[in-house]
């Protein structure tokens, strides 16, 4: 009979518990990124960066007076990870919205899930085919790889160059960047002289750069990210060719200036505004946003990148949208997404509508070139 | 005796859904525990059975999948069509294959059967215009069988349930066949096997078909079931992963790598919740089962429960 007495205070206490915890109920957040696998380097400063600003959040009282609370699930850049996990965000989980899906593939996968189950979904990845054709629940917040190829043929322009020679390696966002680059190159009167292709876990691309040194080519772009880019860039210098190289946003990094050493200079690349925030002009709007992100998350974690930046864009537009909402409910949510105006994140000004669930536009990119081991922006 | 094994099978897979009703682990692990399910009991079929090892069939998984895909998406064939031609091309490419690849043994065969893994995973990379690349394809529509769209978890959870009762009921009628026995003489000698009048080379063939064929009728329906594919899901380490389901789940056990298929998904999504410790307590798992279990967690299992049983009976008694 005592034990009985026990269970039952017990049993009440918890309930008591359960029943206080249901009065502020939280906004789950659910989140699906690559921390692991050949895309950490952009998961890794994403999860950090989602678990900062929540934090920061919730001590500043939440949204609405309600907490946030961020599940995590990582898929390792394996898109059928990708959707097992956002099913079980959805149906097990039960989270009021989702930000995630580091790589363009696992964004891509996820779609007919999230169409489906009807909640916001904002991606972090860069493929175009995210949201065109406009989905209702699907919105991005990282610079497409449409973009990239636009402010590179603009350079290009600029310098009168017009034969230029490609290399790029077999990942997704390499395919889907030479696809954009090849789509859009009649625009600006670019032919591409060269093709070549790596894979990107090779570690010597001399064979490809031979063949494009003896093309006509007057420039080199090449698009990926990781390692690859770095080797090309090294194998570049030691052929001695001396050719114009343009990088992707992929590899705005300090970390490829240290891979690449000495032989990345003088390479110009489309980055976000972050890379170079010290050196915007104080009138830039972007440039508070910009500093107090990169204060806030070097202080904890070492040096920033721009992808943890998208991270941050996408989650301050989410709250922003259920500020405005005045819950979380997923309907109004996604409405005042779309709605959003004249937000100032890390990537530059989003200004979103029905047709474009993504609101950057090329200003948002800054064409930046290595200058003594660091990145300058080129005017 | 079989049979009410099977029947206890089917009753349970019925009830779960009844029972926990728009419960995550019963409708989406499920789903995919079921076609891991078809898998691991094709490839026992080879690997159990015949004794051959195959540490390339997810190529096979693949082929159904990007069969079905590219048809339905770009042809806007009726999906009905595009798993019977995704069925025919495994098959004809596993006949093919079958007679050069299946005169090495052991380690050769390993080899060979891994190389063809990584070449058709090679293919779906880099045939982009075919096959989207590595981003995969998207926008696959719902399986239809004439007329009835299988477009809810629900249905999905009955539809892949039967294809894998489907799928045990054919293994175990096959295992019980005059091939099954002249597989398993195989198994045990091949030389034995000749003596015997067995032509093993046939034998061996028609079972790498069929096996062949499982994984692309699980392939087409996984593709249907996720909507989408990319060759992330038939990279050697799947081609691993299943034949880690079939030895863990027991050899030469219908039930038993059917079991283990289960398991191991269910696994997965259990640890999860661990992040970084995941791969840690997995590995730590497997090596305890294969050290106290050798012959599989079904074999395992059932052994230790009928001792259980038994000392009961004896304290009783």
């Amino acid at each position: 009979m005592k034990d009985y007495g026990w269970k039952i205070i017990l049993a009440a206490a918890l309930l008591a518990i359960t029943s206080l915890a249901g009065a502020v109920e939280p906004i789950r957040i659910g989140s699906f990124l690559s921390v692991t696998g050949p895309a950490s380097f952009l998961g890794d400063p994403e999860l950090r960066t989602l678990q900062m600003v929540v934090k920061d959040i919730n001590a500043k009282g939440g949204v609405k007076g309600r907490p946030l609370e961020l599940i995590h699930y990582d898929t390792g850049g394996n898109a059928r990870e990708a959707l097992s996990f956002v099913k079980r965000l959805i149906q097990n989980d039960k989270v009021d919205l989702i930000i995630g899906g580091t790589t363009s593939g696992d964004s891509l996968a996820v779609i007919p899930e999230v169409e489906k189950a009807g909640i916001p979904f904002i991606s972090l990845a860069g493929a175009v085919d995210i949201i065109e054709p406009v989905k209702k629940w699907v919105f991005k917040v990282a610079h497409t790889d449409r973009m990239a190829a636009a402010k590179i043929f603009e350079d290009l322009r600029k310098r009168g160059l017009t034969k230029v020679a490609l290399i790029t390696g077999d990942g997704g966002f390499d395919k889907s960047g030479r696809e954009q680059l090849l789509k859009l190159a009649p625009e600006y009167g670019i032919t591409f002289v060269a093709d070549e292709s790596y894979g990107n876990k090779d570690t010597d691309m001399t064979p490809q750069l031979t063949k494009i040194r003896s093309s006509d080519a007057e420039a080199i772009i090449n698009f990926g990210f990781g390692q690859a880019p770095a080797i090309v860039t090294k194998n570049m210098k030691q052929l001695g060719i001396n050719l114009p190289l343009y990088q992707s946003h992929g590899v705005a990094s300090q970390t490829f200036i240290d891979l690449a050493g000495a032989a990345a200079e003088g390479v110009r690349l489309p980055a976000a505004a972050l890379v170079v925030a010290e050196q915007l002009p104080s009138s830039d709007l972007q440039k508070p946003v910009l500093l107090a992100y990169k204060k806030q998350y070097e202080a904890q974690y070492g040096p920033v990148s721009t992808f943890g930046g998208h991270a941050y864009d996408g989650l301050m537009i989410a709250v922003a949208a259920m500020e405005r909402a005045g819950d979380a409910d997923k309907a109004k949510v996604r409405t005042e997404i779309e709605k959003t105006q004249g937000f100032i994140g890390t990537a530059g000004v989003f200004n979103m509508n029905p047709t474009d669930h993504m609101g950057l536009n090329l200003d948002a990119f800054k064409m930046v070139e290595v200058r003594n081991g660091a990145w300058k922006i080129v005017e | 005796m079989r049979r009410i094994g099977f029947f206890t099978f089917a009753v349970g897979v019925a009830l779960l859904p009844a029972l926990f009703p728009d419960n995550y682990f019963v409708m989406a692990v499920g789903v995919s525990a079921g076609l891991n399910a078809i898998l691991a009991v094709g490839l026992n079929l080879l690997m159990g059975y015949a004794g051959q090892i195959s540490l390339g069939h997810a190529a096979f998984f693949g082929m159904g999948a990007y069969t079905s895909a590219i048809l339905t998406t770009r042809y806007a064939c009726p999906s009905l069509i595009a798993l019977t031609a995704g069925l025919i091309i495994a098959g004809v490419i596993a006949w093919l294959l079958a007679r050069p690849i299946l005169r090495l043994r052991g380690h050769y065969l390993a080899m060979a059967t891994l190389g063809f893994g990584v070449i058709v995973h090679v293919l779906m990379v880099q045939a982009t215009p075919w096959t989207g690349g590595p981003d995969g394809l998207n926008g696959i529509p719902p399986l239809n069988l004439l007329g009835w769209s299988v477009d809810s978890d629900l249905r999905w959870y009955a539809v892949i349930m039967a294809a894998l009762l489907l799928a045990i009921g054919l293994s175990l009628n096959l295992v019980d066949s005059r091939i099954g026995r002249a597989l398993r003489a195989v198994r045990g000698s091949e030389f034995a096997a000749q003596m015997l009048g067995i032509d093993t080379g046939r034998a061996k063939t028609q079972v790498f078909v069929v096996s062949a064929l499982f994984a692309a009728f699980a392939g087409s329906l996984f593709a249907h079931q996720q909507s989408f594919v990319s060759p992330d899901s038939f990279n050697l380490t799947v081609s691993v992963e299943l034949v880690t389901m079939v030895v863990l789940g027991g050899l030469a056990s219908t039930y038993g790598s059917a079991c283990g298929a289960i398991a191991l998904t269910l696994l997965h999504e259990g640890l999860v919740v661990f992040e970084d410790y995941e791969m840690m307590i997995h590995g730590a798992l497997l090596m305890a089962v294969m050290i106290f279990m050798p012959q599989g967690l079904f074999i395992g299992l059932s052994q230790g429960a009928r001792r259980l049983w038994r000392l009961k009976n004896k304290a009783s008694a």
